[in-house]
């Protein structure tokens, strides 16, 4: 569960992110949905406390991200924008780094390993340097590695960034499995089709603010649209970002 | 915090000693590569001065028969003597063939100027801008010298003339260097060799880790881990810090091995670097390991790619140089207030272990103290710049 309230940063003169307001449920897979630097990454940013606020709160499951960043992170998976893995170790090694990081070891990390490397479909290249792999396996293990601590919230920041179909298809059934596991999923995106096929709940940026939020079917109804790209346009006032 | 530590330092051991290239750089070429490299330059440099003093200089003398006891003398005093006839042209051409010959001619009044004890001159041709000619010549015209004060004082002596007479005065060279003093000396910039190797040893491991991390994009997603960013940069220092102790036991070592191919005794010279010094050389640079892997971090944390981190931390080598460098320049001696500057510190203790001076136990402590302090110093204000929003470029 994410609750977001009147987040605001600047970079210098640029307000990124200016008043957003938002809720993520459990459960549920929300969509940030905007032009490219519409403030969708800094706002994953401060909610995976590597950038302050600088006004504004934010928590996940309760626990407040500016006030005690080490709990946010213990229940949160992160995948950030470009996200990428270290080249000389294996998959496994590259997964267990990060369970170990994470306090896991012995046997309990070994026996998580695997079954992320079985549930992500990993095994094929898992003991191979990952210096050699496709963009597509590289995200598989960068999210495994995300997922390696069981975190009930997840935060994926352009995640088909660079796949291909194929890799797209196997990533999307990931994000609904882990939905009907419970998991509170939270990603951006600037594709409004990836929005549309995945997302319960999608929160419309643009400029920092959010313009508009609701399912898709409440979406289209508020812009009297017959598809989410008419409300789409209609909610940021032209067809910027479409592809 | 020591759990999150070690998890980092074994982490980018493992990442770097897989990586080939590095392990070539890092524990090859610096640490065993260079100091063979330097000892094979000092030798070459050592076997050409040995030979110009020991070995016996060819001459060819034409018209011998002009003065037969002048090049009996010659021969005596160690010179190779061939005998030759020709004319003055004969004799330039023989030089044109033969660049490095060196040619006596004795004129046919040699033997009567000589007899009548005025001046006999002999004309040595030789060419000037050949420098085996120009070695072989001055060991001729110091054999003729040789010869010369001789006869010389002989004939002070039958005229009942003391020889000393013509000496008004004379120089007594007196070499107070003990003979491990004279090739510290000349070693002198193996301290050097010895402190750049270390560094180098764990140059490529320091800029992966933070510049090279950032740059592939693998630094955020370690961001948000639950671990405090001071320890994961600790861990880093730790892991460079490894690394540099390697390569110096490896450098160590290799000096130590190749020192024995030089032909110091020769010289009355004895370097001092059995393996009791490779060990309190390791002990006494070790500290200095910290420093050098925190300063290449913090550089390298400012830095937002692999390239420019190298190049700024190809300027940090030259730090270390610096007090090294102004102490020699001044020639400042060795004193317990010197021990503070880490890398002078550690040049002075490795001069004075390769010279078999006492060094007093103080000065070791001194210049370990420092180092850790400066050390850590330096590794908390990595922790510092790591917790900036901006190391995320």
């Amino acid at each position: 569960m994410i609750r977001v309230e009147g987040l605001s940063r600047s970079f210098g003169a640029v307000r990124a992110v200016d008043g957003v307001a938002f809720e993520a449920g459990d459960g549920r897979i929300t969509g940030l949905l905007g032009p490219n630097g519409a403030g969708k990454s800094t706002t994953l940013r401060v909610l995976y406390t590597v950038l302050r606020p600088d006004s504004g709160t934010a928590s996940i499951d309760g626990v407040d991200v500016v006030g005690d960043p080490l709990a946010t992170r213990r229940c949160i998976g992160v995948l950030p924008h470009g996200a990428n893995i270290y080249p000389q170790l294996t998959a496994r090694e590259n997964i267990a780094y990060f369970g170990r990081l994470h306090g896991l070891e012995g046997a309990a990390l070994d026996e998580r390993v695997e079954s992320l490397v079985g549930e992500l479909d990993i095994g094929g290249y898992a003991n191979r340097r990952a210096k050699g792999y496709s963009q597509g396996e590289r995200i598989k293990v960068a999210l495994a590695r995300a997922l390696v601590h069981a975190p009930k919230n997840l935060l994926l920041d352009e995640p088909t960034n660079g796949l291909d179909v194929m890799a797209t298809r196997a990533l999307r059934a990931l994000i609904l499995r882990l939905r009907a596991a419970g998991h509170c999923i939270l990603f951006s995106s600037h594709v409004m089709q990836e929005v549309a096929a995945l997302c319960d709940d999608i929160v419309i940026v643009d400029k920092g603010r959010v313009v508009a939020a609701g399912t898709p079917g409440a979406l289209k109804a508020q812009f009297k649209s017959e598809t989410l790209e008419d409300a789409f346009v209609a909610a940021i006032g032209d067809a910027r970002g479409l592809e | 915090m020591i759990s999150t530590l070690r998890i980092v330092m074994q982490k980018e051991l493992r990442e770097s000693l897989r990586d080939r290239r590095t392990l070539v750089n890092s524990l090859l070429i610096g640490p065993v590569v260079a100091p063979l490299f330097f000892i094979l330059i000092l030798k070459l440099a050592l076997a050409r001065s040995v030979s110009t003093e020991d070995e016996s200089a060819p001459v060819t003398v034409v018209n011998a028969l002009a003065a037969p006891n002048f090049v009996q003398q010659l021969r005596e005093r160690g010179l190779e003597v061939s005998l030759r006839e020709g004319s003055e042209a004969d004799i330039r051409r023989w030089i044109g063939d033969q660049k490095d010959l060196v040619v006596l001619y004795v004129p046919p009044a040699f033997g009567e100027r000589f007899t009548e004890g005025k001046p006999a001159a002999v004309q040595m041709y030789a060419d000037g801008s050949n420098s085996e000619a120009g070695k072989h010549g001055a060991r001729v015209r110091q054999a003729i010298a040789g010869y010369s004060a001789l006869v010389g004082s002989l004939r002070l002596q039958a005229r009942g003339v003391s020889p000393t007479i013509v000496q008004p005065v004379v120089i007594d060279d007196i070499d107070v260097s003990t003979p491990s003093a004279r090739a510290t000396l000349m070693l002198g910039m193996l301290s050097y060799v010895i402190l750049l190797a270390t560094l180098m040893g764990g140059l490529h491991l320091a800029i992966d880790a933070t510049a090279g991390e950032r740059e592939r994009g693998s630094l955020e997603s370690l961001l948000t881990l639950p671990v405090v960013r001071e320890h994961l940069i600790y861990g880093k220092i730790a892991a460079t810090t490894v690394m540099m102790l390697v390569s110096l036991a490896l450098v160590a070592t290799s000096v130590s091995f190749s020192l024995k191919a030089l032909p110091l005794e020769t010289f009355g010279m004895t370097a001092n670097f059995g393996p009791g010094v490779v060990w309190r050389v390791f002990l006494a640079v070790a500290p200095f390991a910290l420093v050098a892997a925190s300063i290449l971090t913090v550089v390298a944390s400012f830095t937002r790619t692999y390239k420019e981190a190298q190049s700024w931390l190809g300027l940090v080598l030259i730090v270390p140089t610096v007090p090294i460098a102004i102490a020699s320049v001044l020639d400042i001696a060795p004193r317990a207030t010197l021990m503070l500057v880490p890398s002078l510190s550690q040049h002075l203790l490795i001069q004075g272990l390769m010279r078999g001076e006492p060094l007093p136990v103080a000065w070791a402590l001194l210049a370990t103290v420092s180092c850790l302090v400066l050390g850590l110093a330096l590794a908390w204000l990595a922790g510092r710049l790591y917790r900036r929003e901006a190391i995320l470029g």
